[in-house]
């Protein structure tokens, strides 16, 4: 037998297909043609040793920039800064400017990431004209354009009726919401989570109640409409009780955690960090622990990460003028393996967060190693550390609060369709 | 003492640094009540005042108390909204800095500007003269300063402060400065002028004004920003507020005949301050402001005494730095130790 790549001897986890074991996972035609023990003649190797090998991960919640914003990011940066950080498909929100709220823009942003070729870009459809909560948009004509759930996120739907009707007509043709849930009447022209520390530090805060009422309510419209719900980037403990009470009782309500949220706490904003400040804030320890618990009991089900680039000149002013958000494309895999290293989740179940959960949620053919699928492939060292520079990061955006902090778990390749987008060696040697 | 460099906050003060300051400000009050009042100290510094807030007698302040101690004084008042237009909070700064004053005193809507500037602005010394609802550090030593003229020790005095709380830079300045010095602070206020777990800065915290009277050694009332407050659902109307959080005689009375009245201005009579009470023999309002010049004086010397000079009259300096220092020895066994 003679095929193209054979990556050898590696931790295979394909937690869709509950594969977990040291083996060779070989590659032909673009597509995963076998598992196990190879024999045989292969053109390029890969030795694996000691790494594992997962289905490409998946982000569903990352902010692009292109169109509108490109000095920001683009297509091209934020894809690479996807590959380098082990994401062979990310699904972009769709407040660009113009946003994707007609089925031109998203079909141009999937043509662009075609051209760039380095990762899979699915838009996510503005779930209301120009994101301002008054008129549905064509959503079946942005589905057949490619959009994969609708959202406006960054601006919450707040008008309780229009929020209605949008979760009764996406439903009729089982699209998905998700939701920024935050009801702006509370938090107002709040910088970050409102409570000792902002009150310390004299800016005004986002009380956690904007987040949990507005979930609160989405839930009751969700049940009515028996729709299908998604809170993106849930951070409150209110909010992880109620997405899992909705869950027992059978609603289609689903949710996601971004990394920020379960491995930095609100102090980090302590001397007026504007790296630090993103929507929704980082709040309490209490509420830390409560998505940690929500990631291990299964209420949340995946990983996102809000990546939100900016300019630094969006950033370098007073805290409460600064831009909302951070990057975290290359920075998710290694925060999130902290959950298997606190025993919070399985090595598989983490990669299922990544991989086939959001798949199974968007009805994505992605995120396993499903025998003939395409080979969007992560192979990582779970141990090898490095130290996060915010100088070196690939991603237009340099806002990340890790910087100059030790990661454990970097990224060695990514290959999709079977070919290598990022060798970490290569672009070492390419710096050097 | 450790030397200063900036004036950010209270937080940033031990108390050693704190009597320090008060006591070199006592020193100071002397000068402003000569005919001529002038001295040489600052000779040959440059202090810009860059303010980005309406103000009139903080601003008035330290530009007085920078020209008494012979600096040359620039004031520079940018509305916020003029340069968000243009010019960045950021490169202003730099540009000011550019120029090589000494000291950039600030004042700025936007809490923890100092802090961002200090980052970008190199050797300059920045002082606060109130940032948001962070700090207002020269209130607060002014307002020590005027407390001791009247008191032996602040040890277990209570202060009750009345009024947006909420939005108060000087609450938090003194709140910060209780806890260093040993005084008390009770914060008085419907709960929507109070800030999340303000109780955690060790204070009592009252809802009701009577209540909070007795013993009071000092009532603090601030300015409602009745425009605001209105608006944002914060208290119903101004005629309700004054029965409720007003300083009116019966309320004085009932704290006590020795009470002292603080504010930190500008007062609105007949909102939180009766006119009879704010004229009264309790208050001390002007002596605050007195007070104000002499304390901006004794921190604009601590801050270019740190540096020292390297420039024109190295004697004069090094005298300068000593009187100073004779000053501030002088005060200490007099006044606050």
């Amino acid at each position: 037998m003679s095929i193209s790549l054979l990556i050898k001897g590696g931790r295979v986890i394909d937690p869709a297909n509950a594969i977990d074991e040291v083996c060779d996972l070989w590659i032909e035609d673009g597509h995963i043609a076998g598992i196990g023990a190879f024999d045989g003649v292969a053109e390029s190797t890969i030795d694996a040793t000691g790494k594992i090998v997962s289905p490409g991960l998946i982000d569903m919640h990352v902010h692009l920039r292109e169109p509108g914003q490109e000095w920001k990011e683009d297509i091209e940066s934020g894809s690479r800064a996807a590959v380098a950080g082990g994401i062979t498909t990310m699904c972009c929100m769709p407040n660009t400017g113009p946003h994707i709220d007609h089925a031109g823009i998203a079909r141009q942003i999937i043509e662009r990431s075609n051209q760039v070729g380095l990762c899979n870009v699915l838009p996510i459809g503005a779930v209301t004209k120009n994101l301002d909560g008054k008129e549905l948009t064509e959503m079946r004509e942005l589905s057949r354009a490619g959009c994969v759930a609708f959202s406006d996120d960054g601006m919450p739907i707040w008008h309780a009726g229009v929020m209605r009707k949008a979760l009764e007509y996406s439903s009729s043709f089982d699209y998905m919401i998700i939701q920024h849930a935050e009801e702006k009447q509370l938090t107002g022209d709040g910088c970050i989570n409102e409570g000792w520390i902002s009150t310390q530090l004299g800016v005004t805060g986002m009380p956690v109640e904007g987040e949990d009422s507005m979930i609160a309510r989405d839930i009751m419209l969700t049940r009515r409409a028996n729709a299908r719900y998604h809170v993106a980037h849930i951070s409150s403990f209110g909010g992880v009780a109620m997405v899992r009470a909705a869950q027992a009782e059978g609603l289609k309500v689903s949710t996601e955690a971004a990394p920020h949220h379960f491995a930095l706490t609100e102090d980090e904003v302590l001397g007026y960090n504007v790296d630090a400040k993103m929507s929704p804030p980082l709040r309490t320890e209490a509420d830390r622990l409560a998505v940690i618990e929500g990631l291990r009991d299964g209420t949340i089900e995946v990983i996102a990460t809000d990546h939100a680039p900016h300019h630094d000149d969006d950033k370098r002013c007073g805290l409460s003028c600064a831009a909302f958000g951070i990057v975290g494309l290359e920075t998710m895999l290694p925060v999130s393996l902290d959950l298997v290293r606190n025993d919070v989740l399985t090595m598989s179940d983490l990669i299922a967060k990544m991989t086939c959960n959001p798949a199974r949620l968007l009805n994505l053919d992605a995120g396993t190693l499903s025998i003939s699928s395409a080979a969007d492939i992560t192979l990582f060292d779970p141990e090898e550390t490095w130290i996060v520079d915010r100088n070196k990061l690939v991603s237009k955006g340099k806002n990340t609060p890790w910087h100059g902090r030790e990661m454990t778990g970097k990224v060695n390749y990514t290959l999709k369709g079977g070919n290598i987008v990022f060798n970490a060696t290569a672009s070492i040697a390419e710096e050097g | 003492m450790r030397p200063l460099k900036h004036l950010f906050g209270i937080t940033d003060l031990d108390s050693e640094q704190i009597k320090y300051l008060v006591n070199l400000g006592h020193s100071f009050i002397d000068i402003n009540r000569r005919s001529i009042k002038k001295a040489p100290t600052l000779r040959g510094k440059t202090i810009i005042n860059l303010f980005f807030e309406n103000s009139t007698r903080t601003r008035t302040s330290f530009e007085l108390a920078g020209k008494r101690l012979s600096a040359d004084v620039i004031n520079i008042s940018a509305s916020t909204s003029a340069t968000k237009k243009g010019e960045s909070l950021l490169d202003t700064g730099m540009t000011l800095a550019a120029m090589q004053p000494h000291i950039l005193v600030i004042r700025h809507s936007i809490a923890g500007t100092c802090e961002f500037l200090a980052e970008h602005l190199g050797d300059t010394s920045i002082v606060n003269a109130g940032d948001g609802a962070h700090e207002h550090p020269t209130q607060i030593l002014t307002d020590l300063l005027t407390l001791k003229q009247t008191w032996d020790s602040m040890e277990d005095k209570v202060i009750t402060i009345v009024g947006d709380i909420a939005h108060s830079r000087v609450a938090r300045s003194h709140l910060i400065a209780a806890k260093k010095l040993g005084y008390k602070m009770r914060v008085v206020a419907p709960k929507t002028l109070l800030p999340s777990d303000i109780e955690r800065y060790g204070c009592e915290v009252y809802h009701d004004f009577d209540a909070a009277l007795p013993g009071s050694d000092a009532v603090y009332m601030l300015r409602m920003q009745t425009e605001r407050m209105t608006d944002n659902c914060s208290i119903p109307s101004i005629r309700e507020y004054h029965e409720a959080y007003g300083l009116n005689r019966a309320r004085l009375n009932a704290a006590g005949s020795d009470t002292l009245v603080l504010h930190p201005g500008p007062m609105n009579r007949g909102v939180e301050i009766a006119t009879d009470v704010a004229d009264s023999v309790n208050s001390h309002v002007l002596s605050q402001v007195e007070h104000g010049v002499a304390i901006r004086m004794a921190v604009l010397a601590a801050l270019c005494g740190g540096n020292d000079a390297e420039e024109i009259s190295p004697k004069r300096n090094r005298r300068t730095k000593r009187e100073m220092e004779e000053d501030a020895m002088k005060s200490k066994e007099g006044f606050w130790s």
